[in-house]
């Protein structure tokens, strides 16, 4: 359940609050890459390059390294389960994924990398973050806060 | 989660390290899920090419593999999904040594923790098919969508790190599809079109994946005019799996738990209508080119009928360009005894064993070859192929084989 507060009037997005049902890893801050896209470490990325490099996808050609990643929804390919935790020990890894749904595969990729995940809201994730917004992202609250 | 004496000891470390970081894992991703408990498992199956290890991966296994307090094998039938290679002709894929002394290493470690290496993604062909209402932990996506919905036995998506986690503990997290109610329909679509081949099944699963949207969706299909057979429904499954990361459908009169639409039908099912022309237009959206560097049969592997069908039309030809047919170490030597491998290789086709070509340092061994424009039969893998940098185009086995022969694709 949830919902949408404003706290802040600077700009349109800045301050909004949503909470998501579920959430796991450290508290970051950070850009957010936001896409009404799907997402497949083994699929979508370069990750030796550290860039989406499907070309259909549309965050083709971007940098996701260091990027809090706002998405639609998990892929297919369980092979993401290894790669997130092989993108860390290269220091080739988004801060956090936030999706709409996700499956089991990028929670189980999470855990093992210990990356930032959330997913579950009760509006549109990938409307309601402004692309190129600072957000952050506290899994103990399951918040994700628009700075 | 609530856990049970036993689940309590692994946790705490009362049965060695091995257990304890296994059950850390699943509790984790128990959590995250609203899991209630753990539910025991008969059988893990888990990917772990070391594409997707990478170097790190393989340290991990190693890691648990050396321990030498407590438990650190195994307690059920734990198998394996493809290779990164095939041992025996990684030379001629184009690969480096790195990469094959890479998945020895990982092979030892998985040997070593009690894991059978049948590096196959077709066990339900070729191993041990799940049966209605067993619980297991399967790890390929294809996997577990053919499990769920064509044997009617239950599990989610278990990525390598869960699935031998399982494989460990015995159990896994109760969650999804694991449960009575996340296995109705979320979505009717009604088809006008049965396939015929292949590729025209696959490119059907596509649809219907695309149409789901997401591995919480439960399509269920009306209207097939006959029951597809076991290679059908293993290239459909696998394309709604890559599409649309679904995880079970169901095939009203024809998959075990849908012998009625009111047996799986969900409140609030979506509605949607398919047909042949939905098929072409997914498949003429990868035709963007007439010549091809090579072909590829994989993804799933190839089971012996389809083997036997490439064999018959690899017959009298001379091949242009490379020709790959990937299968399973479990089926090929049944191809070489049937003659079959022979016949393939006569015409300059190779055909590879525990390996899948996508899970195969794509990206190196197209640079190392030459290969950008591939065709192949499989719509999992043209979805999967963009990424690597490949021009993937989808047909049928017959258009395959002919460009093959004439370096392009009619």
């Amino acid at each position: 359940m949830i919902s949408t507060v404003k706290i802040h009037r600077k700009s349109k997005a800045a301050g909004k609050v949503l909470v998501a049902r579920h959430a796991m890893g450290p508290r970051v801050s950070g850009e957010a890459l936001v896409a009404k896209d799907g997402f497949s470490a083994r699929y979508d990325l370069d990750r030796i390059a550290g860039i989406f490099s499907r070309p259909a996808h549309k965050l083709a050609g971007q940098s996701y390294v260091g990027k809090i990643l706002v998405l639609d929804t998990a892929k297919g390919g369980v092979a993401s389960a290894w790669m997130l935790a092989e993108m860390r020990s290269r220091d080739k890894v988004p801060l956090a994924i936030v999706f709409n749904t996700v499956n089991p595969i990028l929670v189980q990729g999470a855990a093992l990398g210990d990356i930032t995940m959330m997913a579950g809201f009760d509006e549109d994730v990938t409307a309601a973050i402004p692309h190129g917004a600072q957000v952050e992202i506290d899994p103990a609250r399951k918040t994700l806060r628009v700075l | 989660m609530k856990l049970s004496k036993e689940e309590k000891a692994m946790l705490a470390g009362e049965r060695g390290p091995v257990p304890r970081i296994a059950m850390e894992h699943q509790v984790k991703v128990g959590t995250f899920f609203g899991a209630p408990d753990f539910v025991p498992v008969t059988q893990a199956h888990i990917m772990a090419d070391t594409e997707s290890l990478g170097e790190s991966g393989v340290a991990w296994l190693e890691m648990l593999a050396a321990e030498t307090k407590g438990d650190r094998t195994v307690r059920i039938p734990t198998i394996t999904d493809p290779r990164g290679t095939d041992f025996t002709k990684s030379k001629k894929l184009g690969q480096q040594d790195w990469m094959v002394a890479l998945e020895r290493r990982a092979v030892a470690a998985f040997e070593k923790l009690g894991v059978s290496m049948t590096d196959t993604c077709i066990n339900y062909q070729t191993v041990l098919a799940a049966t209605r209402g067993e619980h297991v932990a399967f790890g390929d996506t294809g996997v577990v969508i053919y499990s769920n919905s064509v044997c009617g036995a239950r599990s989610n998506f278990e990525g390598g790190p869960s699935a031998l986690s399982a494989g460990i503990t015995g159990r896994t997290p109760r969650y999804g599809y694991h449960l009575d109610e996340r296995r109705r329909g979320t979505l009717h679509v009604r088809t006008s079109y049965t396939p015929a081949s292949l590729n025209d099944w696959g490119a059907l699963g596509g649809v219907v994946g695309k149409l789901a949207g997401t591995y919480w969706d439960v399509p269920i299909v009306e209207g097939l005019d006959r029951a597809p057979t076991s290679d059908e429904l293993k290239h459909f499954g696998a394309a709604m799996a890559s599409f649309g990361s679904v995880a079970l459908f169901h095939l009203v009169g024809i998959t075990p738990e849908a012998a009625r639409l009111s047996d799986v039908a969900g409140k609030r099912m979506r509605k949607c209508a398919v047909g042949r022309k939905d098929v072409n237009a997914l498949q003429k959206s990868y035709k963007v080119d007439e010549k091809v560097d090579v072909v590829v049969f994989s993804a799933p592997q190839l089971s012996i009928f389809e083997l036997r069908a490439l064999a018959q039309l690899c017959d009298g030809r001379k091949f242009k360009v490379p020709l790959l047919a990937v299968t399973s170490p479990q089926v090929k030597p049944d191809s070489d005894r049937f003659g079959y491998t022979q016949r393939i290789e006569a015409a300059g086709g190779t055909v590879y064993a525990g390996m899948c070509f996508y899970q195969s340092y794509a990206r190196e061994i197209a640079e190392a070859n030459g290969w950008k424009r591939l065709a192949t039969n499989s719509a999992k893998m043209v979805n999967i192929l963009g990424g690597y940098g490949y021009t993937p185009m989808l047909a049928s086995m017959e258009q395959c084989v002919e460009a093959a022969q004439t370096g392009r694709l009619s």
